[in-house]
């Protein structure tokens, strides 16, 4: 123990047995589950900012990055909370491989298992990629973003950065704005807010917003200085530039007009309001620089940091619980 | 520029929003109405008023049009902004609602702001903007809907064109309903109108000209009708022409959705036969209907279940009109003969007078959100005085619009318009 960097006592202290093989949605998740896992997040977060941050608890297992869409962010988020804590990495990019020669998602699946990896991290295209997945192979499956569903670990760390940004969550008023309707981040927020206490409510052009949303026990705003009015988080979400010329939106001009976040309307929320998005954004046209560069009240960058430290306690705690565990 | 102030003594008012048809007098100060006296004298009025007896002439709100297309810009040959405006005072028409199928398209806001300067220069009637649906009128990608309604635009349109594609109606319906913005839509199935020259059935057939069914129509507008209730959108149904799609309105109104409906004053006074020998004039989009179409309009317009009638002014000159019939433009000019052409349904016993003015005024006013088009306290003063009995004779070539496509040339009407007033200005007659 002589050699053990400072705290990791204490994040091994906190370290749990999750008790489900995979991590695929923020709605399979309890209360306990998510405290414990901020928790021992916390305790990485503090590991991370030391300058040794190596650490040996998930030494001798392989995390396999199986991302079919593409995403620098996330999978570096992931290769570093693997490498961090001592597995062997590998990142496949089946784009660029064997999907593209006619492989089905499975036949992929069933190979990739056969590699004996401990971990498989996955990002598809497809809602349900990743829940089919955890069903062919023997390891535990990380949902890293499947379609239009769930990305439980953006959750988590989105979670983590509003526990440390205002010491807790419960009664927290979030407005979650922009593109809803194709959010895979915002199901999964909704989801876990609502689960932490958090009062979660919409807002975006009907356009952008699911249908029926509001049997979510959320409330739904196309106003957005009245959805974002008092609120302590506002979470904005990416648009696709695609869908913003006459598809979805009429304009990216007329987008910012009244659904960008800007000065002007973050000045309707609670004063001492903090701003989120899950990047990467697309400054000046559903944020202004102005307010995304703005440290005093932009969580933006924490939200980076989090997202290791988050993924780092999610791999930790799904491999505790691996049957060759200890 | 301080104006004279003005009574109306002796008229007879007819004022739908408030429900009252009787004798009376308006006293109008500073561009709006200071006072409505229902019955007997106006009482003393101070010597620098200008009062005006009206010999029991008709006292009504100004008309308000909710379709009317000038040339403006883009093809001014046809029509200007003035030249339509001039037309408008001279029938009694204050507040008009142009449509976006100019050139260039109205569908960003800054066309918007330019028509409205425009027509502001020209202080004559009110000069309103629908906005374009979508991009170009071309039905495929939503048009800059909630920055043309902050420049000012009434409600968006793709104007003759209907959306084909259900996907962007929908979204159009959906985006618009969250800024406030009414979406008018024609319903006509574009399959089975294209080509077309007229209304399908043994008239059209006689002459030989391609036809569209009539039950296109109500297609088109059952798929409108089911995205206004999925999206809750407050949908205008521009021009209802046929007993079939009475029926899917019917329909919709009992359910409770917020459909508003028009009809143009030619499908009121107009059926196929009036096309008689290829008379182009008679040619419009929508095509002129079956006698049984037009009646069943007409009692849809006194049942309230239309509840606005539109001019469907559509200036095309000459070099347009004199072709073989299936070449030549399609539309009418209406603005000048809109109110007496109303009038026909009181003379003929088959409409009460003050829910036809309804159809013309507050009806459309309250459906855009507009204070005009009534006679109230408050109210802007936007007036037209009229002898309800007079008769005229229409004659096309002495109408004021630049192009003289008008289909009542030849009719005889009864009620002539003898003075406009809009903003208590006097924009017409003296």
């Amino acid at each position: 123990m002589n050699t053990a960097p400072p705290g990791l006592n204490d994040v091994l202290q906190r370290t749990f047995s999750f008790p489900k093989r995979h991590f695929l949605s923020a709605s399979d998740l309890n209360e306990v589950e998510v405290a414990n896992l901020l928790d021992l997040a916390d305790g990485f977060v503090s590991l991370n900012r030391q300058t040794s941050k190596k650490l040996d608890l998930l030494k001798g297992r392989t995390l396999m990055n199986l991302f079919f869409e593409n995403s620098t962010r996330t999978q570096s988020s992931f290769e570093l909370a693997g490498k961090r804590l001592g597995a062997d990495v590998v990142n496949m990019s089946p784009r660029s491989s064997s999907i593209s020669k006619g492989e089905t998602l499975i036949d992929t699946a069933v190979t990739l298992n056969a590699m004996q990896p401990d971990l498989l991290v996955v990002r598809h295209s497809s809602s349900g990629a990743a829940s089919l997945l955890s069903q062919k192979v023997s390891c535990s499956v990380i949902n890293a973003g499947d379609g239009q569903h769930e990305h439980p670990t953006q959750a988590l760390l989105d979670a983590l950065s509003m526990r440390r940004a205002f010491g807790r969550i419960a009664g927290l008023k979030v407005a979650i704005c922009g593109d809803v309707a194709h959010s895979r981040v915002a199901r999964s927020n909704i989801a876990l807010l609502q689960m932490l206490g958090a009062e979660v409510r919409l807002v975006g052009p009907p356009t952008l917003i699911p249908p029926q949303a509001e049997r979510w026990n959320v409330a739904i705003f196309h106003d957005m200085r009245e959805g974002i009015a008092g609120c302590d988080v506002v979470m904005m979400l990416r648009l696709q530039l695609e869908r913003m010329d006459g598809v979805m939106a009429p304009s990216q001009r007329e987008y910012f007009r009244f659904f960008g976040l800007d000065r002007e309307k973050l000045a309707c929320a609670a004063p001492h309001a903090r701003v989120m998005h899950p990047g990467p954004m697309n400054r000046g046209v559903e944020i202004d620089s102005d307010v995304a560069d703005d440290l005093s009240v932009s969580l933006i960058q924490d939200q980076v940091e989090m997202g290791v430290a988050a993924r780092m306690a999610v791999l930790t705690s799904l491999a505790a619980r691996l049957e060759n565990a200890r | 520029m301080s104006l004279r102030p003005i009574a109306f003594s002796n008229v007879r008012l007819v004022d739908p929003a408030s429900g009252y048809d009787g004798p009376g007098g308006v006293i109008v100060t500073e561009g709006v109405i200071a006072d409505v006296v229902r019955g007997g004298d106006l009482g003393s009025l101070s010597k620098d008023v200008e009062v005006i007896d009206g010999k029991g002439a008709l006292l009504i709100p100004g008309l308000v049009d909710i379709r009317v297309k000038t040339g403006e810009p883009g093809t001014e040959t046809k029509e200007t902004l003035k030249s339509a405006a001039l037309a408008a005072a001279a029938g009694g028409v204050t507040s008009i609602v142009l449509q976006p199928d100019t050139d260039p398209v109205i569908d960003e806001p800054s066309v918007v702001d330019f028509i409205l300067r425009r027509a502001r220069d020209i202080e004559l009637v009110k000069v309103h903007v629908a906005g374009a649906a979508t991009k170009g009128a071309l039905g495929e990608r939503m048009a800059e809907i909630g920055l043309m309604a902050e420049a000012g635009c009434l409600y968006v349109t793709d104007a003759d064109r209907p959306i084909v594609d259900s996907k962007v109606l929908r979204r159009v319906l959906a985006y618009a309903r969250a800024f406030g913005v009414r979406v008018a839509h024609r319903p006509a199935d574009p399959w089975l109108s294209a080509g077309a020259a007229a209304s399908e059935g043994e008239f059209a057939s006689r002459l030989g000209l391609p036809g569209v069914p009539a039950v296109a129509e109500m297609i088109m507008l059952e798929r409108d009708l089911a995205l206004a209730e999925l999206t809750g959108a407050g949908l205008i149904v521009d021009q209802v022409t046929t007993a079939a799609a009475l029926k899917s309105l019917r329909r919709a109104r009992d359910k409770g959705l917020a459909v508003t409906a028009t009809t143009s004053i030619n499908h009121l006074s107009f059926n196929e036969i009036d096309i008689g020998d290829y008379r182009t004039f008679c040619k419009l989009d929508p095509p002129l209907r079956s006698e049984d179409d037009r009646q069943a309009v007409i009692e849809a317009v006194a049942s309230g279940l239309i509840q606005v009638v539109v001019s469907a002014h559509a200036p095309a000159p000459a070099e347009d009109k004199r072709l073989p019939y299936d070449e030549a433009a399609p539309g009418a000019i209406g603005l000048q003969t809109l109110l007496p052409a109303l009038l026909t349904f009181h003379h003929e016993a088959r409409i009460p007078l003050i829910d036809l003015i309804r159809a013309v005024t507050s009806a459309p006013a309250d459906l855009l959100g507009l204070p005009t088009g009534r006679l109230a306290k408050g109210a802007p003063a936007d007036l037209v005085l009229c002898d309800l009995d007079a008769p005229l004779v229409i004659d096309a070539d002495k109408l004021i619009s630049k192009s003289k496509n008008s289909p009542f040339d030849g009719r005889r009407l009864q009620g002539k318009v003898l003075r406009t007033l809009v903003d208590g200005r006097t924009v017409f007659g003296a």
